[in-house]
């Protein structure tokens, strides 16, 4: 996010000045919002209550495990024949009317959007909340060609007035709860547009209603709008959008231009496709069976709707996930943040943690993947996760998270250079030297009964060595026993001889001192 | 992959594993850290009636090393486990964590190392290794082993035993079955408590903030035990519910299964 020249001052909303890539890898991150409480008990009750949610409505639908797998070789059949659906799309599109791009990256994307909105001689354009426009970081490349642009989405309008960053795919503002929202209507409407009314509560009602007035205004004046697309139907050239507010639906009318930007992963073979996704996508989003408003749009109508219409097809690293056959998995996904809502890891971390606008589970795989590497936001990310597997489950095109997880800490493992050898390279490499044969661990053990004979059945407490004092600072360890599992079968053991008879009373677990 | 489950033995209910050799796999961490879980899992499947035998060669299903990234640092665990067990009908181990990664990763692993002998092998060998509950249920056919607890115990099902090795209710039908013992739900059960191998290192403050959690909600059952599957786990949970002097315990599955009225 760029300063803005002191010569004209800022149309919408100025972001915080640091970037995504400019914050603290997860690991500092979540030092600081680990404390923030509020953040914690909003984000702790928002999650709880959507995961109840998704988990009803998935488990009224019978062949619920059938979509997920139906879902998914969907999807995975889009990536094995990506070049092929991607120019039928385009002809479609382009027979219906539509003007289709293509953009290699973020750069390439913005440009296009701020070409269009120059050649059409807007100075503002009204927003569907959309992931491939703030993953491309749009709004400040067309705040910076003098054109504002104003989300319309509730959660993304809280974000945008709170000078914020979006902290949930779906719930961009489920950090804030609503005594919060109440105090940033209050304070910014009025400088962007129609104000907050006097002395407004923090009523959902009325937040409501301060919001749609001050929306209306811009939805009435707007000419030109933008969103992204859930899906793009390659056979027929339709662009589906599902959303809850009707926002979308007001862009996609009134305004005479609109311009979508769409992942070139958001294809669908054929209309009949789309049934799969509409079943899951709502339950496992917003734990509802049908979302309130879903739009399809197959090119220009006379009459009706935008009469000028621009599909933006986004690569931007996607075309490089597709190469890898394991992390390619991560392109199934739907955007319904039913990984973010059940991650224990998340509910207690919040979105900004993750540096991306794609938090939780999700952004863990997939940014590291578009964005690669080589940033300390993007190495510690595969790591941002205790492997618990809880996104899995739930995932309704069944991205495999924990493997695609374990498969990026490999890469993360072999980016690191061998000339320096960092201690925990040294490490591992030592324990697999040691788990390698049965005597080299009864060496080791060695060692851990000699701390047994020091430490003699004491638990332990906080201690100033390195690494361990990050488990230590919270947890005891009981000492290591002096006389380890296989030193017992070799002196102690005597199987038991007869039915009925244990063995011998030895090695129960009560007689212990624990 | 699939355990090869076959038909329940119910001939003789009171030694159900007669004539049948088992290999128990002790597992790295509670083989040096905590030898009572690998002892009790002896003791109980002895009871039963089955030969135990412990393979010497045995070490680690090298998901340490496999989970922070280091793939060929985790091959010779992998070999080393088909060389220990290779021979073997029955694995039983006393971990849903690292059964589930033998069953899980090792084949990843070798062909990882582009060892497509110690592929196959190694998907042998999984498919031959078994979670304690899932041995005592799905081959056994038992859920009363005989146990004694008289004690209220609330269980916490870990992650990889759930989710990875999927034990499902197994622990749980186990404990029921045990004498004197009374079982009271643990809030939040299938959340993680935040162990996650290095994560507890690489995430120390997310680990403690998860852990902690879990800890709390253990305390409010007003339980004198928490029992898991997976020592990690426990040694994590109980870590805290030591530091903060809450005076629950943590207890292996396989310790309640082996305790008897004898004992008590």
């Amino acid at each position: 996010m760029t300063t803005q020249p002191e010569a004209r001052p800022r149309l919408t909303p100025a972001p915080p000045e640091v970037s995504w890539l400019g914050m603290p890898p997860f690991p500092e991150a979540v030092k600081t919002e680990l404390r923030r409480s509020q953040q914690r008990k909003n984000l702790a009750h928002a999650t709880h209550t959507i995961r109840g949610k998704r988990a009803l409505r998935a488990s009224e639908v019978d062949n619920w495990e059938e979509l997920r797998t139906a879902a998914e070789n969907i999807k995975d059949r889009v990536g094995r024949h990506l070049d092929e659906y991607l120019l039928q799309a385009e002809a479609a599109m382009q027979a219906a009317g539509v003007t289709v791009h293509w953009a290699r990256d973020a750069a390439d994307a913005t440009r296009i959007v701020t070409d269009i909105a120059r050649a059409k001689g807007v100075d503002e354009v009204v927003k569907i909340k959309s992931m491939a426009t703030q993953e491309i970081d749009l709004n400040e490349a067309l705040e910076e060609a003098g054109i504002a642009a104003w989300e319309t989405d509730l959660a993304e309008l809280i974000v945008q007035l709170g000078h914020d960053l979006p902290s949930h795919i779906l719930v961009p503002a489920i950090h804030r709860n609503r005594t919060e929202v109440r105090d940033i209507f209050a304070e910014e409407m009025g400088r962007y547009g129609t104000p907050a009314p006097e002395g407004m509560t923090d009523d959902p009602t009325e937040l409501t209603d301060a919001a749609r007035a001050h929306l209306r205004e811009k939805f009435l004046r707007a000419k030109m709008a933008v969103s992204g697309g859930n899906f793009i139907v390659a056979e027929t050239g339709t662009l589906v959008i599902v959303e809850s507010e009707g926002n979308g639906r007001m862009c996609l009318t009134l305004p005479e231009t609109l311009v979508s930007v769409v992942g070139i992963e958001k294809l669908l073979p054929t209309l009949e496709d789309l049934e799969v996704f509409l079943k899951l996508l709502p339950r496992s989003s917003t734990g509802e069976r049908m979302n309130p408003y879903t739009s399809l749009w197959t090119g220009v109508r006379e009459g009706d709707g935008p009469q000028d219409l621009h599909v933006v097809l986004l690569d931007n690293g996607r075309s490089r996930v597709l190469s890898d056959p394991v992390g390619r998995a991560a392109l199934r996904c739907i955007r319904c943040s039913a990984c973010l809502n059940i991650c224990p890891v998340y509910e207690r971390a919040g979105g900004h943690a993750y540096g991306s606008p794609y938090p939780g589970p999700i952004g863990a795989i997939l940014n590291p993947q578009l964005r690669g590497l080589d940033s300390p936001v993007d190495k510690a990310l595969p790591f941002a996760s205790s492997l618990c597997g809880a996104c899995n489950e739930v995932c309704p095109v069944k991205i495999p998270f924990t493997d695609i997880l374990v498969h990026l800490r490999h890469k993360v493992v072999e980016k690191k250079t061998e000339k320096h050898p960092t201690g925990e390279q040294a490490l591992m490499k030592t324990t697999g030297r040691v788990m390698s044969a049965g005597k080299n661990l009864e060496k080791v053990q060695l060692a851990s009964r000699g701390a047994g004979l020091v430490f003699k059945n004491k638990w332990l407490g906080p201690m100033p060595i390195p690494l361990a004092s990050r488990w230590l600072q919270a947890r005891d360890v009981e000492a290591p026993p002096t006389q380890t599992f296989r030193e017992w079968w070799d002196k102690e053991h005597r199987p038991s001889a007869a039915p009925g008879e244990t063995a011998g009373g030895q090695g129960s677990a009560t007689e212990e001192e624990r | 992959m699939t355990a090869t489950l076959p038909t329940p033995r119910q001939a003789n209910p009171g030694r159900p594993g007669a004539g049948l050799t088992v290999a128990i796999f002790a597992t790295c961490i509670a083989d040096t850290m905590k030898p009572s879980v690998p002892r009790a899992t002896v003791e109980v499947l002895e009871r039963l009636g089955c030969t135990v035998e412990f393979p010497r060669e045995q070490t680690c299903c090298g998901q340490i090393m496999t989970n922070t990234g280091y793939f060929d640092q985790a091959v010779g665990s992998v070999r080393n486990y088909v060389r220990a067990f290779g021979d073997y009908d029955y694995i039983v181990g006393p971990s849903g964590s690292c059964v589930g990664s033998v069953r899980h990763q090792h084949e990843m692993i070798a062909d990882h190392a582009g060892d497509a002998g110690l592929a196959r092998a190694a998907g042998s060998a999984a498919s031959h290794t078994y979670d304690l509950s899932e041995f005592l249920i799905d081959v056994l056919g038992v859920e009363d082993v005989g146990a004694w607890f008289p004690h209220t115990v609330t269980y916490h099902p870990t992650c990889h035993s759930m989710r990875i090795a999927k034990v499902g209710d197994r622990p749980l039908r186990l404990l029921r079955a045990v004498g004197g013992l009374k079982l009271v739900d643990l809030p939040e059960a299938e959340q993680c408590c935040g162990f996650g191998g290095t994560f507890s290192l690489k995430n120390p403050d997310m680990s403690i903030a998860m852990a902690s959690d879990k800890a709390h909600n253990a305390v409010s059952t007003g339980a004198e035990y928490l029992v898991a599957g997976d020592h990690a786990c426990l040694m994590n949970i109980g870590g805290i519910l030591h530091r903060q002097r809450t005076g629950i315990r943590t207890i292996h599955l396989a310790e309640i299964l082996a305790s008897t009225a004898k004992e008590a």
